[in-house]
């Protein structure tokens, strides 16, 4: 992320004033993706705010991220309907097949998951997310095949 | 407005405004707190002192909710006692049953809440929290996994110091205190004042301990182990002790210290005396070209690590003089070289220091000469408590012991040190005979005493009138820092104590201080004032002899080099390492 | 209307609909209106439903396709994304209006079918199987054997007032609003009533919060107004943190400028200046109608300075929620908004009193205050006419779960929580049997069949332990463990609890602990640890006993309700999982118990390979035998026999 697009977004938020504090993180993670330790800085340096306190703001709130995603970012749900469903289940298979935590990238930048509370289509349970495709109504073999299909492209 | 209330059926009168634990503080009632802070508004968080209200369905926290009219209160019934004793079970649950070795065993809040509701089994299994401790800190050690979590040390750091150096990290059974991307402490904007240790409960934040190194020193027969301590010790030490505070204790310190196996014991306030005549000749070159004004005073670490990374901009405006402590061991290694025939390298120097900040600066070394530290090793009056202890030493059955040393003659200016705005009273006391001549009339300045964070006076000296102001507790500099940088009030001196009311509350003071012992501190140094035959730093003769032996005239360059350090910007990592070769004669 | 310039519009919905006090008009004004209504076409007109589950189901493509039919055919048509009717089981929708002809809706129109769907309805050969039904409207021709659709089971027991342009009009145009007597309210209120006078009609109509609380609306109002401040704040809060929920997006998918409309009257009432909108972050196509309505009303003069020349001026902002339950907490809300950890803040001093920034501020849920424009319209009597003595007014509800149908809806209070599982959702899918109704979120209450005759209301549902809650309602059939739910509820509240209290923090987290001892197999079982798992449900009483006792936010207050509502119902179950060890759901997988039947293994003896706790005994080509003690239950051999010779119970 370049000076000027930081400058850019601070510039939405004037007056330096702290309640722009989490919008100004989220442009700035819709822009680069993750949050890293020197962006926080330069939002502190902003706002007023040590660091410290940008980052426990940050840690809070689930959306934010301090790790880039993955070339394929998975998101699954496991919001209630998603769940009677079954979605735990894929969760496992996502994390095993792919060898990444919930949570987290897999160290070759390949896969990240991540679990959604409730992606607003209940009525399309179990929903999963790859990258900007939805799948909905997954089945067993729907998740076999998606998860083959990724790891070949990233082979 | 007055009504009544009734609490544990009898009735009480309460006011409008006043919290329920405010009224049951005032009859006597105990109910236990784990997040309360005296003096700060209360978040309501830990819910250790619910309380049961008529009418309402749930419990109440006492410290946060208001009374009302014809509240029936109970304080202690079951419902109460049940579940103050299941959220204290809750606590325990994942915490390391580490009482017998840990350093808050018998002073732990959580301990005392286990035993006053009667905890006597482990109800809830939970899996032990496995976080790294964090020491990368030279004078603070986190050990999250015995926190619980209060919150009082986030407040303290943000409210009272104003650095905001940790916070809650994460959420919910995920967090913990922390600092940004959970690296260590040295890294951050702390300024190592230990206030956060003050108020812990646990022992989740504890100073880096030294005493096994003092331990150390003393039992090997090569060292010269030599101790000095701040004036600030004496005043406080009989507390745990049961003694008050008065001129016996300064003897009966040094006793202690001499039977501990010190050699020889030495008052920092006599380079207290010393660091007033360097800051006073410093200030004085400085006013007369209109220099880098405001002058501010360096003798508190924190409060010089606060402009090193956090102000830079002020950096020149920073007295270049060595703390009083430092002094110290730089003179007395090379006082015991040459009086004791001891080599440089086997001298070695424990301060007692109320600060945990002065472990940090005496482990960053600036004035080192190349061949040995200043300090050698810096413990803090909790730990000097602990190793009087330790070594089995009944403090109320000691003989008295004399001064054994000149370097401990010190004047009451240098005494002063320990309160905030006694070293701007000691300073003026000595800009003032430097400027016209003459003593000051009356030493004693009134503007200057008291309990508050931000204290200016006016002083005439000569044709010159100086605006002058003490602050204490970090957090009051912002709004000083924004008046000197806006030139809003044309300030000559500031005083800066990073401790709320200077080193007499310091981070390694005893835990807890009420108003009370901090006022009795006070009284006690203020009392010296009183009563000590010299009370301005460039009568003790010491300072004097020192000066026609030793040092050139105050402020010459030929003192900066040995007596003064050089200030620099620091960011990312607080330790910086010095290697001068600047040694004395 | 080609002819006509937008201008021209504007200024004829806002003069001559807007500013008439009445809803009555001359032919010539009618004849306009229906134009800009839609009622009356001129040519084709195609209108997509684009809420955030039809996207899903593939709307965009939807779109496309009907796009490109009209050019295809060079028919002089429009396409329209409206939002969306409520029945997301049947998204795609896409309705066609042809001149004369009612306007019909198809469901299920995926991108492949749009083609011959359109030619089905400008062939006039409808096929009954495709049609969802049809809108009714007197002034054009009804299309035979077509359904009304307000006569579909699943709308016909709603009333819906809130919900009424839902679907219908396109969320992206004002005019659209306007034309179906939009921001009237607005305009009568700011230049007739005094905020004292709003916030009595308020009051009179007895509406109560939609949020969760119930607290009556109005009250909370007098007293913001009656703290004297000169600088308040409105906040709306569209948070919808309950996963299952989503009934308030509909709202701003379907009819944004209502929710407007609804938070310029309250601030007028309560004497703000600047209120905000807090909504979830995961509601990207929300968002986006939002900022556009606020920019058209901005345009339209209904936000800003001097509003209609009353004086009245409104700012109105956006905030996005960052992924965090506890943010749909009001003091928790202003905290996030304030850019500082959402942690809930303990009440007094509540936010009518000192809220954001310090000053008096009224959080309101999105639905109450798209509850305003109406109550305001029609007069609070009239609102005292629908739904019942304690509980006025309409709820929305959003269905999910095993039903039949899906979706959202909107209900008078007190319809019973039967009519909607079997008469609204359908009943359960796939001819299963229905174990419970959950509602209100995680920490909400799974109501047996039993009780399903309850009606919907504050008092009602209060007297069967029931809270509405935001409207969540997740039917469950038999197929449902009702242990490993709890659980998963237990587990979501304790991974969201904030952390700032002990009993919430510490208290769910132990609770989980019980639950997960209770769905998991140990190693090895003996006597000790089924009293252990025992005693553990004991505890679970008493946990919940104290964490509802101590908690600082509704959140850990109610974070035992599953549990202790679960415990009392199903109790059976519990039992079941702790002796038996057994999950007749066979949900919680750690308690399966596999077996191989002895007719159909062929004795391949791969399973027996694959056994990590070498639990399988057997000798090639002869049927192999597990052994229940070695067993852990992991599957691994259920999922490699080739076949299917191995079961669980
Ligand atoms: C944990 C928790 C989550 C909540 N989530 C929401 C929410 O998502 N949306 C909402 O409107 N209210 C939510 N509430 C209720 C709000 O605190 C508040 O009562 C409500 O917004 C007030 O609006 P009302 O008076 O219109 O109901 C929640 C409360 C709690 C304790
Ligand atoms: S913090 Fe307290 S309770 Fe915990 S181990 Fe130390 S003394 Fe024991
Ligand atoms: S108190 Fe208990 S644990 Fe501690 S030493 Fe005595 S017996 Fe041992
Ligand atoms: S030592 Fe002082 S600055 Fe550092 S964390 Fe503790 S209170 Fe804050
Ligand atoms: S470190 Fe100590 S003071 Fe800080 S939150 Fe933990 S227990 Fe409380
Ligand atoms: S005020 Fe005194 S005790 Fe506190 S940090 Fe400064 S020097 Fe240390
Ligand atoms: S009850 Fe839970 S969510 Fe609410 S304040 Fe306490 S810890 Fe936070
Ligand atoms: S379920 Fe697992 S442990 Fe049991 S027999 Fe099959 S493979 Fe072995
Ligand atoms: S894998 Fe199936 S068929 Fe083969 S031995 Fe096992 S149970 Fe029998
Ligand atoms: S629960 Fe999965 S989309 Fe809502
Ligand atoms: S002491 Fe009252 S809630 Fe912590
Ligand atoms: S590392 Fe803590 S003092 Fe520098
Ligand atoms: S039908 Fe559109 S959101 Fe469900």
């Amino acid at each position: 992320m370049t000076k000027e697009n930081l400058e850019s977004i601070f510039s939405k938020y004037p007056g330096n004033k702290k309640d722009g504090l989490l919008p100004i993180l989220q442009e700035i993670q819709d822009q680069q993706g993750y949050l890293t330790d020197e962006l926080l800085a330069e939002v502190g340096k902003y706002l007023n705010l040590p660091s410290n306190k940008v980052y426990g703001v940050a840690t809070f709130y689930d959306q934010f991220r301090f790790h880039s995603q993955g070339q394929y970012h998975i998101r699954i749900c496991n919001g209630t309907a998603c769940h009677l469903i079954g979605s735990s289940t894929y969760l496992a298979e996502l994390e095993k097949q792919l060898k990444v935590k919930a949570g987290s990238t897999s160290k070759d930048r390949k896969f990240s998951i991540e679990i959604s509370n409730c992606m607003g289509a209940c009525d399309s349970a179990p929903v999963i997310q790859i990258n900007d495709v939805f799948y909905t109504h997954v089945t067993d073999s729907d998740l076999d095949r998606c998860i083959r299909s990724i790891k070949e492209k990233t082979e | 407005m007055q009504f009544d209330v009734e609490i544990n059926n009898q009735p009480v009168s309460a006011k409008r405004g006043e919290t329920i634990k405010n009224v049951l503080d005032r009859i006597g009632i105990h109910v236990p707190t784990l997040c309360y802070l005296s003096g700060f508004s209360p978040t309501g968080g830990c819910r250790m002192c619910v309380v049961e209200v008529d009418g309402f369905s749930e419990l109440v926290p006492s410290c946060s909710h208001p009374v009302t009219e014809w509240m029936k209160i109970k304080t202690h019934s079951p419902r109460v006692l049940k579940a103050r004793k299941v959220l204290v079970e809750l606590l325990l649950a994942g915490h390391p049953d580490d009482c017998l070795y840990c350093e808050r065993s018998g002073k732990c809040g959580l301990q005392d809440l286990a035993a006053e509701l009667n905890v006597r089994e482990r109800k809830y299994h939970g899996k032990r929290q496995n976080i790294q401790i964090d020491k990368a800190c030279l004078s603070i050690v986190r050990d999250p996994a015995k926190c619980v979590l209060c919150g009082r040390c986030i407040r303290i750091c943000d409210e009272i110091i104003g650095v905001s150096a940790i916070d809650i990290v994460g959420r919910g059974s995920e967090s913990k205190i922390g600092t940004t991307y959970n690296k260590g402490l040295n890294t951050h904007t702390c300024v190592k004042c230990g206030q956060c240790i003050m108020v812990c409960p646990t022992g989740a934040l504890t100073e880096k301990s030294n005493i096994q190194a003092v331990l150390d020193a003393l039992n090997n027969p090569v060292l010269f182990p030599v101790i000095q301590f701040s004036p600030t010790v004496p005043a406080s030490i009989g507390e745990d002790f049961n003694i008050k505070a008065s001129k016996d204790i300064l003897n009966l310190l040094r006793a202690a210290l001499k039977k501990m196996g010190f050699r020889q014991v030495f008052d920092t306030s006599m380079t207290a005396d010393l660091t007033i005549m360097e800051e006073a000749a410093e200030f004085i070159e400085r006013f007369q070209k209109h220099e880098n004004l405001p002058f501010l005073t360096s003798c508190c670490p924190s409060w010089v690590k606060y402009i090193e990374s956090t102000r830079p901009q002020l950096l020149s405006n920073l007295s270049t003089t060595a703390s009083p402590q430092q002094m110290m061991g730089r003179l007395i290694k090379n006082y015991i070289a040459s009086s004791a025939g001891q080599k440089v390298e086997n001298v070695f120097v424990v301060s007692v220091m109320p600060c945990t900040a002065k472990k940090h600066e005496a482990d960053q070394d600036r004035m080192n000469d190349g061949i040995t530290r200043n300090v050698d090793v810096v413990i803090t009056t909790r730990e000097l408590v602990s190793l009087i202890r330790l070594l089995g030493i009944d403090f109320n059955s000691l003989e008295p012991e004399p001064v054994d040393t000149h370097y401990s003659m010190r004047s009451a200016a240098g005494n002063l040190f320990g309160i905030s705005g006694g070293h701007l009273e000691g300073l003026l006391r000595t800009v003032y005979q430097m400027m016209t001549g003459q003593e000051m009339s009356t030493l004693k300045i009134n503007e200057l005493r008291g309990l508050k964070g931000r204290k200016e006076a006016k002083i005439k000296i000569g044709k010159a009138t100086l605006f002058v102001a003490a602050v204490s507790g970090l957090a009051n500099v912002k709004s000083l820092v924004e008046d000197i940088e806006a030139r809003r009030d044309n300030f000559s001196i500031i005083e800066v104590m990073a401790c709320p009311n200077g080193c007499i509350n310091g981070g390694g003071q005893k835990l807890n201080p009420d108003e009370k012992s901090i006022k009795s501190r006070m009284k006690a140094l203020y009392d010296v004032d009183e009563e000590e035959m010299i009370r301005v730093a460039h009568k003790n003769p010491v300072i004097i002899d020192l000066y026609e032996k030793f040092l050139a005239k105050p402020g010459s360059d030929r003192n900066k080099e040995l007596l003064h350090v050089v200030r620099t910007t620091r960011e990312g990592s607080c330790v910086i390492h010095f290697t001068g070769n600047l040694c004395l004669p | 209307m080609a002819s006509v310039t937008s201008n021209e519009i504007k200024e004829f919905l806002v003069e001559k609909i807007l500013k008439n006090h009445s809803n009555i008009f001359d032919k010539a004004t009618q004849e306009q209106l229906s134009l800009i209504k839609r009622t009356k076409v001129s040519r084709p007109v195609i209108f997509v439903g684009m809420g955030t589950c039809a996207l899903i189901a593939g709307a965009e493509k939807t779109l496309k396709a009907a796009e490109k039919y009209l050019a295809d055919h060079q028919i002089a048509g429009e396409v329209i994304r409206v939002g969306c009717l409520g029945l997301c089981s049947a998204e795609p929708l896409m309705d066609v209006q042809l001149p004369g002809k009612a306007r019909i809706s198809f469901h299920h129109a995926t991108e492949d079918k749009v083609e011959d769907l359109l030619n089905s309805a400008f062939h006039r050969t409808l096929l009954q199987e495709t049609i969802l039904g049809q809108f009714k409207n007197e002034a054009q021709e009804e299309w035979s054997k077509i359904t009304p659709i307000d006569q579909l089971p699943y709308f016909a027991r709603q009333q819906r007032i809130i919900l009424c342009n839902s679907g219908i009009i396109s969320p992206y145009l004002i005019n659209d609003y306007l034309a179906h007597g939009g921001y009237k309210s607005l305009y009568k209120t700011v230049l007739n009533y005094t905020s004292d006078k709003v916030c009595e009609i308020v009051d009179q109509s007895e509406l109560r919060g939609r949020g969760g609380g119930g607290f009556p609306t109005g009250k909370k109002w007098l007293i913001t107004l009656g703290t004297g401040s000169d600088k308040k704040y409105l906040i709306c809060n569209a948070e919808e943190s309950d996963p299952g929920a989503f009934m308030n997006r509909a709202i701003i998918e379907g009819d944004p400028h209502r929710v407007i409309e609804g938070i310029a009257i309250a601030s007028y009432a309560i004497g703000a200046n600047e209120a905000y909108i807090y909504i979830r972050s995961d509601y990207t196509q929300s968002l986006v109608i939002l900022e556009n309505a606020i920019k058209q009303a901005k345009e339209y003069g209904f936000l800003g300075n001097n509003i209609f020349g009353s004086g009245f001026n409104l700012t109105i902002y956006i905030r996005q929620g960052a992924g965090a339950f506890v943010c749909g907490e009001e003091t928790a809300l202003i905290a996030s908004i304030e850019g500082r950890r959402g942690m809930p803040q303990a009440k007094p001093p509540y936010p009518a009193e000192k809220g954001l920034f310090g000053h008096p501020t009224i959080v309101n849920n999105i639905e109450t205050l798209a509850n305003i424009p109406a109550i305001l319209e029609n007069g609070p009597a009239w609102f005292k006419t629908i739904g019942t003595k304690e509980s006025r007014g309409t709820k929305l509800f959003s269905i999910a779960g095993k039903s039949l149908n899906t979706g959202f809806i909107e209900i008078p209070m007190g319809v019973t929580i039967s009519e909607i599982v079997n008469t609204i959702a359908g009943g359960v899918k796939d001819g299963k049997e229905l174990k419970a109704v959950h509602i209100g979120g995680p920490s909400g209450v799974s109501v047996p069949k039993q009780n399903l005759d309850t009606a919907i209301g504050y008092e009602t549902l209060q007297e069967i332990e029931c809270f509405i809650g935001l409207g969540g309602l997740i039917i469950l059939d038999e197929d449902t463990c009702m242990v490993n739910l709890t659980r998963y509820f237990m587990e979501f509240l304790q991974k969201e609890s904030c952390g700032k209290c002990i009993p919430c923090r510490e208290g769910t987290r132990r609770m989980l602990q019980i639950l997960e001892e209770v769905t998991r197999r140990p190693k090895e079982e003996s006597t000790h640890e089924t009293l252990e798992r025992f005693k553990g449900v004991v505890e679970l009483e008493n946990l919940a006993a104290v964490i509802r006792d101590t908690s600082l936010c509704g959140l850990g207050k109610n974070a035992p309700n599953p549990v202790i509502s679960s415990l009392k119902w199903f109790r059976d179950e519990f039992e079941e999982h702790i002796f038996d060890r057994k999950c007749k759901a066979g949900v919680c997988h750690d308690l399966r118990t596999f077996i191989i039947d002895a007719e159909s293994c062929n004795g391949c003896n791969i399973c027996q390979k694959k056994c990590p706790e070498n639990a399988i005994i057997g000798t090639i080509k002869l049927p192999h035998f597990i052994i229940a003690s070695k067993c852990t239950g992991c599957g691994i051999c259920f999922d490699s026999c080739k076949f299917n010779a191995i079961y669980f119970k």
